[in-house]
């Protein structure tokens, strides 16, 4: 066997301790996160918290517990854009909401919340179809860092001409700027939209379905994942659904076969929304 | 398998549009490539550069295998990736560079993949993205081209290039595809 191992040999090993440092420190597993994505945030980590060296960065993540919400931040989904991609917005509020408004109470679960920008979109959606009272947002992320973001509410206020334009795209009622205020280069939005949105930390990887909902989003957060992940999320996700209940992903993300083989028939495929089949009845637990 | 990326900004499209209308249909390569277009889509910048290519060009699809003898293009909106084991990765992560796609992340990835086996390209571009991304692939033993700052609409991202990563060759616009075609095919 050759003792000569190049740097980026090494690199991977340094990742592979890390990740199982992960594991046995602190209870995370990230075995099943895409290996390209997951380098480069550990590499940004390392820069950051490690002087560059992931080796410096476990040892840091071993000893000093108190890194472990950075850390997890740093891992998990990144920040977004209100009403981002807003043909999917629009079709939720044209397509979805209104068969969401049978049911007298609707329970929506967007796993991987990241700093809450399409929680908010969600609820500005429910405040105009005049479903918001009866419905409850469950917004779940693995970072606590990133939950307590999403629950403040506060953006750079350079976001705010994207997102009014966004708002508008999405086929907005009003316009975005009753749902906020600007201040000291912030954009902060009205507290009264997270009155029915619960903040909670939520493992993808380990947690099970904690709630029977008519709507799970997940965006931009399976694209992290391999395959056997993806397919435990969707799993989870079609067992957290009500029957006929919806399925809505980023619009870059591709399911395919996993996703018909977890139930899920497509309602609008390029805008990757898709509904639990009723055939099959979820796992009992 | 081996690979050429190539990477572009202001002036990118018409400068992709030369390169693979001149490059040879037998090339065996993947070809991947990052163009900051602004758009919410790739869908017209595919058609348009199918349209001079004589290779197929695609978007690339998330997981799906990197593909020999196809262009394959970063979506909007995702940085593009590749594994080890040549298949595709997207990212929601933040911009680089204030772009995303971002070619340092395509280029950096690309990079660790194929080593040596890979050619890096960059074209015009207003903006230093893809400099960091060919000081990484030279490192790695990959070999760089950069369209000479002279010939690009855009000078700012071969130059910066230039002095961040040199290169292996700096050539006109017109002198890429020949180019690349002498390197790539026996």
């Amino acid at each position: 066997m050759s003792h000569v191992l190049d740097e980026i040999e090494l690199e991977g090993i340094e990742l592979d301790l890390f990740v199982e440092a992960m594991r046995r420190r602190h209870g995370y597993d990230f075995s099943q996160y895409a290996p390209a994505s997951l380098l480069r945030r550990a590499r940004l980590l390392a820069e950051r918290h490690g002087g560059g060296s992931i080796s410096a960065l476990i040892h840091r993540m071993l000893h000093e517990p108190e890194l472990l919400p950075q850390l997890l931040e740093g891992l998990s989904v990144p920040a977004s854009d209100m009403f981002r991609d807003p043909s999917v917005f629009h079709a939720l509020r044209e397509q979805v909401l209104p068969m969401l408004a049978s049911h007298p109470q609707i329970n929506i679960w967007q796993a991987g919340c990241a700093h809450g920008e399409e929680v908010y979109s969600l609820a500005i959606l429910l405040e105009e179809a005049g479903l918001y009272e009866r419905s409850q947002i469950f917004a779940t992320d693995l970072s606590t860092r990133a939950l307590e973001r999403a629950h403040e509410g506060i953006y750079p206020l350079r976001s705010a001409q994207q997102w009014s334009r966004n708002y508008v795209a999405a086929g907005g009622l009003h316009s975005f700027s009753n749902y906020c205020s600007a201040r000291y280069g912030l954009l902060k939005l009205d507290r009264r939209l997270r009155r029915n949105v619960t903040f909670a930390q939520h493992n993808l990887t380990a947690d099970e379905m904690f709630c029977e909902a008519q709507l799970v989003l997940c965006r931009n957060v399976l694209i992290y994942f391999t395959n056997p992940l993806q397919q435990r999320c969707l799993a989870l996700f079609r067992d957290s659904l009500v029957r006929d209940g919806f399925l809505c992903l980023g619009l870059r993300e591709r399911p395919g076969a996993a996703a018909a083989e977890a139930d899920f028939a497509p309602v609008d495929a390029n805008l990757r929304i898709y509904r639990r089949g009723a055939a099959m009845s979820g796992r009992r637990l | 398998m081996a690979a050429i990326v190539l990477g572009g900004s202001a002036g990118g499209t018409e400068a992709l549009k030369a390169v693979l209308g001149g490059l040879d249909p037998r090339l065996p390569q993947a070809v991947l490539v990052c163009c900051h277009t602004g758009s919410e889509t790739v869908e017209l910048l595919c058609e348009m550069l199918g349209h001079v290519s004589q290779l197929p060009v695609i978007e690339a699809g998330e997981r799906e295998p990197v593909r020999g003898g196809v262009v394959q293009v970063a979506p909007a909106g995702y940085h593009l990736l590749v594994e080890r084991d040549f298949h595709f990765t997207l990212s929601a992560d933040p911009r680089v560079n204030l772009s995303r796609p971002s070619i340092d992340v395509l280029f950096a990835s690309a990079a660790a993949a194929w080593r040596n086996a890979l050619i890096g390209v960059v074209l015009s571009g207003a903006n230093a993205d893809g400099a960091e991304g060919m000081w990484e692939l030279r490192r790695l033993g990959g070999c760089a081209i950069v369209q000479s700052p002279d010939s690009a609409l855009a000078r700012v991202m071969p130059q910066a290039a230039i002095d961040r990563a040199g290169a292996d060759h700096c050539v006109p616009l017109d002198a890429i595809a020949p180019l690349l075609n002498r390197l790539c095919l026996p």
